[in-house]
């Protein structure tokens, strides 16, 4: 088994995982490694191959390609060592980890600080106990554009989509676009999951047909998918059978979540957050372990991969800090900052008080469909550290705002609600 | 159509089939097994509970009350010789009801009368000593020692592996049509071709019936019983170690609790009467009703944990029973019938029961000395299984992928599958064909994003050993196909 010793170890090279690696660099870690399990760098956005990236970063409208591409040629412009075709299996408390690479077997490797950028992963069937039949042709809408963009197959020929996530709607349209029929996208709450401009984009512009509160009740065919039932949600959200009507599909795409994968980080003992299902961090992304810092859609999944590389950036150049001495573990002078009223999730949820620090970004996502909402961090008095007001929140788009460091108490508790007319 | 002969004919590639097989591969009998499905592990068989029983609570006296307490003290060299995973977990039955507790004395004395002399009565206190997940309402409860846990598809794949090996043959998409008795034997009409042998053993299980049924035999139905399971991820902050009972009622024996080999948890089944035997299909109704009736022993259990539902279908016959029959006018015609849920346990014990049955008859007399078969001179005695990369410590891995440098090749992340894993899975005697196979044999997709990430490679593996396009790779065989074909641009290329 080799040994191999770096200041930052970065595991996986998503848009995460390269702003990561690139920051670190940037930032004086002589010895960086970005482990990745595929056989190129770029993460899932190689096979995003539709535009709407980098619209915040770049003011670009770049495919998934593109935008990791500008990220690529950074990390190559850079004495970064990449491990591709590895897969990290154990990660522990001491930031000792175990790869194992098809090309050099089982790596050892101790870096001083470590980088999570293993990004999400969907949420399948069984997580959601779809009754019906199990037949050949259900698959998550990830799984389905990697079959499609990436290696040149199609999954079907006439298609149901349960859950309107982004990756659903992008599917919709892909599908639809090649020769596909898809018959309809199907969504158990009453708006959609993803992007408004997905809907426009993916649903709307191609009359594929959006079935909002309704949900599947049955999946019929033993071998090969041959159709489903569809029924509207009564008034409890429970599935109003007089109403159920039979679609036939070939195939049926679910688009109902992503998780953050973290099965690494509890293996090292990470404390999870158990909204957001990622790690808890502070204001440099450090999780509760030494030295062990999470970046992109680890910490919680993000609606936009601009905020995902922002994100990525903070904990690299955080991860190098650090393995130079400059940033400590955490400790119980931390203010803490919590989900409050009509908020569902924020990050970071710890942050360490410095007047002279930068401010901090937060990243929020409202409860609910809200209008004319006001955004306050407070610490529970009358007093509020942090004003902003919205003409619309929906929970799938984040809030993102930034709060001067300098007006946080140490050791406080802070609490971020959202007040306005729910819709 | 082709002619295949053999000595004996099994119709059932299930846990008793498979089991016979290997059995009868020790002696100098030609033997072939044919299962409808595209692998073998048949249909109940590879999905139910995974628990190995005791018998504490068959009916006493009865055939399946023998075969089951016979059966589970066999299993620690079984599964030492199949070189499979086997666990004497031990079983809790929890009584929550003044009425359940008031049922345990009779349940102790069944136990008894089934001679399982190991049961004992649990205080509540020992019950949550035990098992501190179960309710802090529970009365009282059951010691069940010997209840154990396996892993029902490897049971029934590693027999076939070494009934193979000794000999045996195995042929899946193999559904039986016909039967008829002919004065040199019996002749099977299959999907497959013609099949003539000298003996028929029927362990067809739910379509035990249909068999017999074409030998005019038509005393008895078998209807499917289905129950629904779910799984639950390893992560499931649950900790329970022992199979959780309920105390079972006059109509139900209700829904019970238990870990997997493989660190998940099973919770179920639904006990539904049907006459459709392809109704493999799950229902919002039955996954609701499994959760809501664990929750009043474990009440940390919620839908939340779940991975991945199931329904099998157990055989009921009626008139009910375990049967072992032969016919006077059918001289080797073997019927195991009736043969329900404790059909995997018990299925070890009645192997070499119904080898002794058909030694019985005056059939295969050459192959016979004083009444007995002839042993075959070098039998294979021991299977190994397909070394698993997870589980091995960091020296066994490394050594792993010095043998085989696919070893290093994660196929599935959850699981921590390899490539290595997933070829032997495939290149083995019987191999998997299909992605289910595949499932079953190395766990590639089993795992908590049931095959998101292995979706890809999984068939594209498959494709390149088998040797067939990837649009033929399949998830159950013909007709479960997992791709549609090229897209635009690509049509028209291979």
């Amino acid at each position: 088994m080799k040994n191999v010793t770096c200041d930052v170890a970065v595991i996986g090279s998503g848009p995460a995982g390269l702003a990561a690696a690139v920051a670190a660099h940037d930032q004086g870690a002589e010895d960086v490694l970005l482990i990745e399990r595929d056989a190129g760098l770029g993460g899932i956005l190689q096979q995003c191959i539709h535009n709407g990236f980098g619209l915040h970063l770049f003011d670009e409208d770049l495919t998934g390609p593109e935008y990791a591409s500008r990220f690529i040629a950074e990390a190559e412009a850079r004495p970064i060592r990449q491990i591709l075709r590895a897969m990290v299996i154990e990660l522990n408390a001491n930031r000792e980890l175990l790869a194992v690479s098809r090309n050099e077997g089982l790596l050892h490797v101790s870096p001083k600080a470590v980088v999570l950028a293993m990004g999400c992963r969907e949420r399948p069937r069984g997580a959601i106990a779809l009754p019906g039949f199990r037949p050949a042709g259900i698959m998550t809408a990830g799984t389905a554009q990697r079959f499609i963009n990436i290696e040149g197959f199609l999954p079907g020929k006439e298609i149901v989509i349960l859950g309107s996530g982004d990756i659903g709607m992008i599917m919709a349209r892909r599908l639809h676009l090649e020769g596909a029929r898809v018959k309809a996208v199907i969504e158990i709450q009453s708006c959609i999951g993803g992007l408004s401009r997905n809907l426009v984009q993916c649903l709307q512009d191609f009359d594929i047909p959006l079935y909002l509160s309704h949900t599947l009740t049955d999946i019929h065919g033993a071998h090969r998918v041959e159709g489903v039932d569809v029924a509207p949600l009564d008034r409890h959200g429970k599935p109003d059978l007089s109403g159920s009507f039979p679609v036939s599909c070939d195939t049926l795409l679910l688009s109902v979540g992503l998780i953050p994968e973290n099965e690494l980080s509890r293996q090292a003992g990470v404390r999870l957050d158990p909204i957001t299902g990622g790690p808890l961090v502070d204001q440099h992304y450090q999780t509760s372990v030494p030295g062990v810092f999470a970046a992109g859609n680890v910490v919680q999944v993000f609606d936009l991969v601009d905020h995902v590389s922002t994100c990525g950036t903070t904990a690299g150049s955080s991860a190098a800090r650090y393995a130079a001495g400059e940033i400590a573990a955490w400790d119980d002078r931390m203010c803490r900052i919590e989900a409050g009223k009509g908020v569902r999730a924020v990050v970071p949820q710890r942050l360490t008080a410095d007047r002279d620090a930068d401010e901090v970004h937060f990243y929020l996502r409202s409860g609910s469909v809200m209008r004319k909402a006001t955004l306050q961090l407070s610490n529970g008095g009358n007093e509020s550290l942090f004003t902003k007001r919205f003409r619309i929140v929906r929970p799938p788009e984040m809030i993102h705002v930034a709060v001067a460091n300098g007006d946080f108490i140490p050791s406080k508790s802070y609490a971020a609600s959202l007040r306005g007319e729910i819709t | 159509m082709n002619l295949a002969r053999t000595d004996v004919l099994i119709i059932g590639a299930g846990a008793v089939g498979t089991a016979l097989a290997r059995e009868l591969s020790r002696f100098e009998i030609g033997v072939t097994v044919v299962d409808r499905l595209n692998d073998v592990g048949g249909d109940a068989s590879k999905s139910n509970s995974a628990i190995v029983h005791t018998g504490f609570d068959a009916p006493p006296g009865t055939l399946e009350s023998a075969m089951v307490v016979r059966a589970n003290p066999m299993y620690d060299d079984l599964c030492r010789d199949l070189d499979i995973p086997f666990r004497r977990t031990g079983a809790i039955l929890v009584a929550v009801t003044q009425e359940e507790e008031a049922e345990l004395p009779h349940i102790l004395a069944k136990a008894q009368a089934n001679h399982v002399y190991d049961v004992t009565p649990l205080t509540a206190q020992q019950v949550r000593e035990l098992e501190p997940s179960v309710t802090s309402h529970v009365k009282a409860g059951l010691h069940v020692p010997r209840e154990s846990i396996v892993d029902p598809f490897l049971l029934v794949a590693a027999q076939a592996e070494n009934a193979i090996e000794n000999g045996a043959v195995f042929l899946t998409s193999c559904e039986v049509l016909g039967l008829r008795r002919d004065h040199d034997g019996f002749y099977a009409e299959t999907t497959r071709g013609e099949i003539r042998s000298e003996c028929v053993v029927n362990a067809a299980g739910v379509f035990a019936d249909t068999i017999s049924g074409f030998l005019n035999i038509d005393d008895f139905k078998v209807h499917p019983r289905r129950g629904q399971f779910h799984v639950l991820d390893r992560a499931a902050p649950l900790g329970i170690e022992h199979v959780i009972l309920p105390v079972p009622t006059p109509i139900t024996k209700g829904k019970l609790l238990t870990p997997t080999m493989h660190g998940n948890w099973l919770i179920g089944p639904t006990a539904e009467e049907l006459e459709d035997k392809s109704a493999h299909n799950t229902t919002t109704e039955g996954l609701a009703e499994v959760v809501e009736d664990v929750r009043k022993r474990v009440p940390d259990v919620t839908p939340a944990f779940a991975i991945s539902q199931y329904a099998g279908l157990r055989p009921v016959r009626e008139p009910g029973g375990y049967h072992f029959r032969t016919f006077p006018e059918f001289r080797g015609y073997l019927e195991l019938s009736g043969i329900r849920s404790t059909g995997v346990t018990a299925s070890v014990a009645v192997a070499p029961y119904a080898r002794r049955l058909l030694a019985d008859m005056p059939v295969l007399n050459r192959v016979k000395e004083k009444g007995r078969f002839r042993l075959k001179e070098n039998v294979v005695a021991k299977r190994k299984g397909i070394p698993c990369f997870r589980e091995a410590d960091t020296k066994t891995k490394e050594a792993l992928i010095e043998q085989d440098p696919l070893y290093a090749h994660v196929v599935c992340r959850c699981e921590t599958v390899t490539e290595a894993e997933v070829v032997q899975a495939i290149r083995r005697r019987p191999g998997a064909r299909d992605w289910d196979g595949i499932k079953r044999r190395v766990r590639a997709g089993l795992g908590r994003c049931q095959g998101g990430f292995c979706g890809m490679r999984i068939p594209q593996i498959l494709a390149r050993e088998l040797g067939i396009p990837l649009e033929q790779a399949s998830k159950k065989g013909a007709g479960s196909e997992l791709l549609d074909g090229r897209t635009k641009s690509l049509r028209g290329t291979s």
